[in-house]
């Protein structure tokens, strides 16, 4: 299977205290060089915490946000500006905030013919009868087309969302965060409409959530993310079954479970690193309880040995 | 459109306003054509004629002009005058906000500095400055005014404009293939368009005053030609000696200007989202009671006994039934978990119990809360605030938004004890930091001088603990109150929770959706669906064989961590909105199992073994639904 | 804090000199020429040669605002010809008479906006709430100009509680007690629309805080209904009415000039008016520029207290 999207050594920082002339004070590193590739018509997961950069990545993956280093390659084709109406027709994002996300002055009509106008210069009849044809693929109802984002549920508005995105015709969706916004009997609606979806079109979708439940259930492979890097890869079954890296290891422990009593899996503080002044090794040392001092002075780099790879000198199948 | 006139006609106060600024308007129209005399013809043997004169209704002035005739011609000047002003500063004032605020970097940090340099000046010394170099004149006090007035518009729109930008639908736009003229246009314009017109409607009135003073001052219009400033200017040397010809300008002004803001004020209100939905209204110390029917006897069931609890919002003519009869207890000790979608009325349930539902609109309607054979529900207000934090304490979802930005944790954590009992500071930080290693947090002496927004999700949600402790409750009710953290972070703060309540000896009402935490904390647990319980019963049997279908098809459609990829099981549909619930049972129209009789009457909460239930057919006990 | 304090008043450099620019250069499109202005029309060309030389007017622009960038850093605001006098006496003068009746005001308008807002927002759509929001939209719409004629006429002239005009009594001694009388009336026809500003961005302010979630945090701990409303939330409300104090500071200074015109009030704001008038340049520069760099140090001030509120901000 060939890649449908790869991303080589991209990374992003930004700038912090910036003046009104002259160089900023510091800078913030928020995706730390990361190389990556989704294959054709698969899911990818990508899980972390809060700032763990995974919106960052997101948004440089659809041309929102240019890279500061590196290159994003969708189907072999190299796209690292920051244009988005070029990056628009060939992978589109589903946004955490279904209802901000649409434009509250705009009928769905509206909304759902931007792409269509924007990207592929169509005429009216032509939009309107795709219009339809994507409707009936979400299952919404072309009555919803003349009202107002405010009239729908959450659930509604992301299915709108849902088709927005697929009025671009983009084979790759990034899903950032695309049901934790919403109730659980709703999630499991959309997710299944997703997976749909995914079948119907042959799409490749990247899935981002803080969810460890949702994107196993969803995915086949999953990505780590601490700190702006990727600390494990590895099949979905696989990675929380048997995780490789501490941290995973943590995630998977402390995601509350029926039947499973309740354990601190860790008594040391759960701060974050300070980004502005980064540890200069693995960034997950001070947390981690088989931290050496090689730990806290070298980065640790993804290996690939294994079915899962791993950013760790002492990954946890090692004894 | 029409529902924003709507809006503005139902508000009375901006109707008058509206009415009057019409009539002054109109009269200002149609001075050209009413039968006046030449307002600037001088006839100096008849000056100053006093009001009711014949041949001048209102009067003459010093050189014996009709006042009537100046009146509505300056009237005519005055209103052309602030409008135009008011429209030239808006638009120009507008294009700059939008541009700072939309492009941002450094085309809105050089623009921003330019405003701020003007906004350095009290307004009216650039004014003054703008005509010293013009020249007095009509035009250019117009042209003085609204330049001052540009950077309040410019100011705000950026504000206005910087929000909209980072929305997320403007991303959604940049993927759709808009250019930024396109967004700007299409996005961004009819979204600050509402805030233009508001800004423009409450400073009319002000842009008025303001030529009217320059014209006052002698610097606006010149002689003969006269605005109401102006005539007021001249009345002034004779203003002890004939009043009338000051009052008369001067009433005029006052007329115009506050039918003006009345009307402004309308406007703002029938376009201000926030106004709309009544988010500013004031919520009082303690939710409005207003039950009908008799108050339920306390049965002597547990430390706390709610029966029959319904909490209802009033908004507008729609009621919706938040919670719609709610009937549990807690034991000493004992953790009872309440569990449902958003709208279940889950939270709404745990706030009422100390009278925390804002008010307006929520009001309890039925229903009492015994707390040690005490009701709650009842009790006055000085008694309940009484009762708050020393015998029933709150833990709060979101952190960040509970604590007080501006005082240090400490100081509040002090406050809490204060309330209750006088205590000196020093003995208060001590307590303070006994409370913070009480919740594990590392160096307590040096965090308890921390702000807040010093801090971590999951430290502050631990001074949010340590604070519910404070006066040593028996009861403690915990709101989501690991929602907002990280799952590493939540399970610490589940387990200081949970080792809290077994040393301490705490009853915990915990309200979450999350059936995991349910499962590792709670003795007991609710199902509530649309604003009643469902099913209720030991965690361990709940969980293990549900039997009402809602619980198990929600149990199912959760996906649960080691479970692979796999398909979900959706429920169909969306939960009832609470102010059109169906007759019978609420969750029929979703349910796999509903017969008729499901959608008739009211369905009781039945006991059914050890556990109490809401269905006419649950599932059956021997069925393993959970697989 | 001192270091927050050094920073904001070197930042306030550029402004200030902003300002010394914006007001040059709004001086420089007066059409024309000054000396004659000075002079009249009887000048001889002789005369308006001397004097354009003497006024800097033959050098070019950059040169000319160098030039008087230069004599103002050394305290020479230059001498008024109207006045024959120079231009820093005259404006330091004026200016003492200003900052009496202008703080009064700011000091007046300041207390009995906040305290009318907070009353008006504890109490809403309660009558005090009604009168307070009556009283307030009648101060905002009244022009302070014709409010203070009209306290002539009633309390001066009719009621003889006040003198009609003048800070000083014309005949007498020039003690506090003949201030205050003098003050009274002006002072409160100016604090009026301020107050009225400030009261309803108190309550609208406070509005918004009582809804706010720490606002149910303290009501859960049992605090008192008088504590909620006096430290909880007027403390966090405070946050965004001290900038608008700040603002309604300049429109108090602003609304001097016509007070002081009214009141015959021997200020800043009525030499001005009297100096555009008489197209006395120097004196409107110097003035201008005088007052503009007083308003910006008095912002500084404001931010200064902002920062002491609140922690948030980074010092």
């Amino acid at each position: 299977m060939s890649d449908a999207l790869k991303l080589t050594d991209v990374s992003k920082t930004f700038p912090v205290g910036r003046k009104l002339f002259g160089a900023p004070k510091g800078q913030v590193r928020a995706v730390h060089p990361l190389t990556l590739s989704v294959r054709q018509g698969e899911t990818l997961g990508i899980v972390g915490e809060s700032g763990c950069g995974k919106s960052t990545l997101a948004r440089m993956l659809v041309g929102l946000l240019e890279p500061t280093t590196g290159r994003i390659e969708i189907d072999g084709e190299a796209l690292d500006n920051a244009d988005p109406a070029v990056f628009g027709k060939r992978i589109q994002y589903v946004f955490q905030d279904p209802i901000s996300s649409l434009n509250p002055r705009k009928t769905i009509r509206q909304v759902m013919e931007a792409p269509l106008k924007h990207l592929y210069r169509m005429g009216a009849d032509e939009r309107r009868k795709r219009i339809a044809e994507i409707f009936a693929s979400v299952n919404l109802r072309e009555e919803f087309l003349d009202r107002y984002p405010h009239e729908f549920s959450g659930g509604q508005a992301q299915r709108i969302g849902i088709a927005r995105a697929l009025a671009a015709k983009a084979k790759i969706l990034i899903l950032d965060e695309p049901v934790s916004a919403l109730d659980v009997s709703v999630q499991a609606q959309v997710l299944n409409l997703l997976a749909d979806l995914k079948r119907e079109f042959d799409l490749t979708y990247l899935f981002i959530s803080h969810d460890l439940a949702v994107v196993e259930a969803v995915s086949d492979r999953i990505a780590v993310l601490y700190f702006g890097a990727v600390v494990e890869l590895g099949p979905a079954e696989e990675i929380f079954a048997n995780p490789r890296h501490p941290y995973t290891r943590l995630l998977a422990q402390s995601a509350p479970v029926v039947g499973r009593p309740l354990t601190a899996p860790e008594a040391k503080g759960t701060e974050l690193p300070d980004p502005l002044n980064p540890p200069p090794g693995c960034a997950f040392a001070a947390r981690c309880p088989r931290a050496t001092d090689r730990c806290r002075k070298q980065v640790p780099k993804l290996d690939s040995g294994h079915a899962s790879s791993v950013a760790c000198f002492h990954p946890l199948d090692e004894g | 459109m029409r529902a924003f006139f709507i809006l503005l006609a139902r508000n009375r106060l901006a109707l008058a306003g509206g009415v009057v600024l019409a009539l002054v308007v109109t009269l200002a129209l149609v001075t050209p054509l009413l039968p006046l005399a030449n307002p600037d013809v001088t006839d100096t043997s008849n000056r100053f004629r006093p009001i009711f004169s014949e041949g001048a209704l209102l009067g003459t002035d010093h050189l014996g002009r009709d006042l009537l005739s100046r009146l509505l011609w300056g009237t005519r000047l005055s209103l052309a005058v602030g409008f135009a002003a008011a429209i030239f500063a808006a638009s120009i004032g507008a294009a700059i906000g939008i541009i700072a605020g939309f492009y941002g970097g450094r085309t809105d940090n050089v623009i921003m500095r330019g405003v701020d340099m003007l906004m350095a000046f009290p307004y009216i010394l650039l004014a003054l400055a703008i005509v010293a170099a013009l020249g007095p004149g009509l035009f250019n006090a117009l042209i003085a005014v609204s330049a001052v007035n540009v950077p309040f518009f410019a100011r705000n729109i950026r504000g206005i404009t910087v929000g909209i930008a980072h929305k997320e639908f403007v991303d959604a736009a940049r993927l759709a293939g808009l250019s930024n003229t396109r967004i700007i246009l299409s996005e961004i314009l009819p979204n600050v368009v509402p805030v233009i017109v508001i800004a423009m409607s409450t400073t009319i009135g002000w842009m008025i005053l303001e030529t009217a003073g320059l014209s006052f001052l002698g610097l606006g219009s010149q002689p003969p030609q006269a605005d109401l400033g102006s005539m007021l200017g001249e009345a002034r040397s004779a203003l002890i000696t004939n009043p009338h010809t000051s009052v008369v300008p001067g009433v005029m002004i006052l007329v115009i200007v506050m039918s003006i803001n009345l009307l402004g004020d309308g406007v703002r209100d029938a376009l201000d989202p926030r106004l709309k939905s009544g988010a500013l209204t004031r919520p009082m110390a303690a939710t409005l009671v207003d039950r009908q029917g008799p108050v339920p006897e306390p049965t002597g069931k547990g430390l706390l006994e709610v029966q029959g609890l319904k909490t209802e919002f009033h908004v507008k003519d729609r009621i919706y039934r938040a919670v719609g009869g709610v009937d549990l207890h807690v034991e000493k000790g004992e953790c009872l978990g309440i569990i449902g979608e958003s709208g279940s009325g889950k939270s709404v349930t745990a706030l009422s119990l100390m009278g925390l539902v804002a008010s307006p609109p929520g009001v309890i309607t039925a229903g009492a809360a015994h707390y040690d054979g005490e009701d709650l529900i009842g009790a006055p207000y000085p008694r309940l605030r009484d009762m708050r934090g020393r015998n029933v304490a709150y833990i709060f979802q979101d952190p960040l938004a509970t604590l007080h930005p501006l005082y240090r944790v400490g100081d509040q954590l002090i406050e809490a004890i204060r309330a209750h009992r006088p205590i000196s500071r020093a003995e208060g930080r001590a307590k303070a930091v006994e409370l913070l290693e009480a919740v594990r947090i590392p160096n307590p002496e040096q965090r308890v001088s921390d702000y807040p927004h010093e801090m971590s999700g999951g430290m502050r949600q631990r001074i949010g603990i340590a604070m519910a402790l404070a006066n040593d409750p028996d009861i403690i009710i915990a709101d989501e109150p690991t929602t907002a953290l990280d799952v590493t972070v939540q399970a610490q703060v589940l387990t200081i929770l949970d080792d809290l309540r077994r040393s301490r000896g705490l009853a915990i009402v915990f309200i979450t959706h999350d059936f995991g935490v349910v499962a590792q904390l709670c003795d007991r647990v609710a199902v509530m669906y649309a604003g009643r319980i469902v099913e209720e019963g030991t965690t361990a049997e709940i969980l293990d064989f549900p039997r009402h279908p809602y619980t198990a098809r929600l149990m199912a459609c959760v996906p649960e961590l080691g479970g692979g990829k796999r398909r979900l099981e959706a429920i169909p549909g969306l939960p009832p909105v609470v102010d059109r619930l169906p007759p019978g049972c609420a969750f029929a129209e979703r349910c796999l199992k509903a017969r008729p009789d499901c959608r008739k009457g009211e369905i009781p909460l039945e006991p059914l073994g050890r556990r109490r239930i809401r269905c006419l057919y649950p599932e059956d006990e021997s069925r393993e639904v959970a697989q | 804090m001192t270091g927050y304090i050094l920073k904001r008043l070197l930042s306030a450099i550029p402004v200030l000199l902003g300002i010394t620019v914006i007001v040059f250069l709004i001086m420089a499109l007066i059409p024309g020429d000054p000396a004659t202005a000075i002079l009249g029309s009887y000048a001889t060309p002789e005369n308006v040669e001397k004097l354009n030389r003497d006024l800097g007017l033959d050098k070019t622009l950059v040169q000319q605002y160098f030039i008087w960038l230069g004599n103002m850093a050394q305290g020479d605001f230059g001498t008024s010809f109207a006045l024959n006098r120079p231009v820093l006496d005259e404006v330091l003068e004026r200016f003492n008479a200003t900052l009496v009746l202008a703080g009064t005001a700011f000091v007046l308008c300041s207390l009995l906006g906040i305290l009318a807002g907070v009353i008006s927002a504890a109490n809403q759509y309660g009558w005090a709430d009604r009168a307070i929001t009556f009283v307030v939209l009648l101060g905002i719409s009244i022009p302070s100009f014709f409010l203070g004629m009209m306290m002539i006429l009633f309390f001066a002239v009719n009621l003889r509680l006040f003198p009609v005009s003048g800070m000083w009594p014309i005949y007498g001694a020039r003690d506090l007690s003949a201030l205050i009388s003098h003050l009274t009336m002006p002072a409160l026809a100016l604090a009026v629309v301020a107050t009225g500003v400030i009261a309803r961005l108190s309550r609208s302010a406070m509005l918004e805080v009582l809804r706010q979630d720490f606002i149910r945090t303290a009501r859960a701990k049992g605090v008192h209904e008088r504590g909620v409303i006096w430290r909880h939330a007027l403390k966090a409300a405070m946050v965004s009415i001290i900038p608008v104090l700040g603002i309604q500071a300049g429109f108090v200074l602003s609304g001097a000039v016509y007070i002081e015109i009214v009141f015959q009030w021997p200020g800043v704001g009525r030499m001005l008016v009297d100096a555009i008038l008489k197209r006395d340049i120097l004196l409107v520069q110097g003035g201008v520029v005088f007052v503009a760099a007083c308003y910006v140090l008095f912002n500084i001030m404001v931010d200064v207290a902002q920062s002491l509120l609140d922690p948030r901000i980074k010092t």
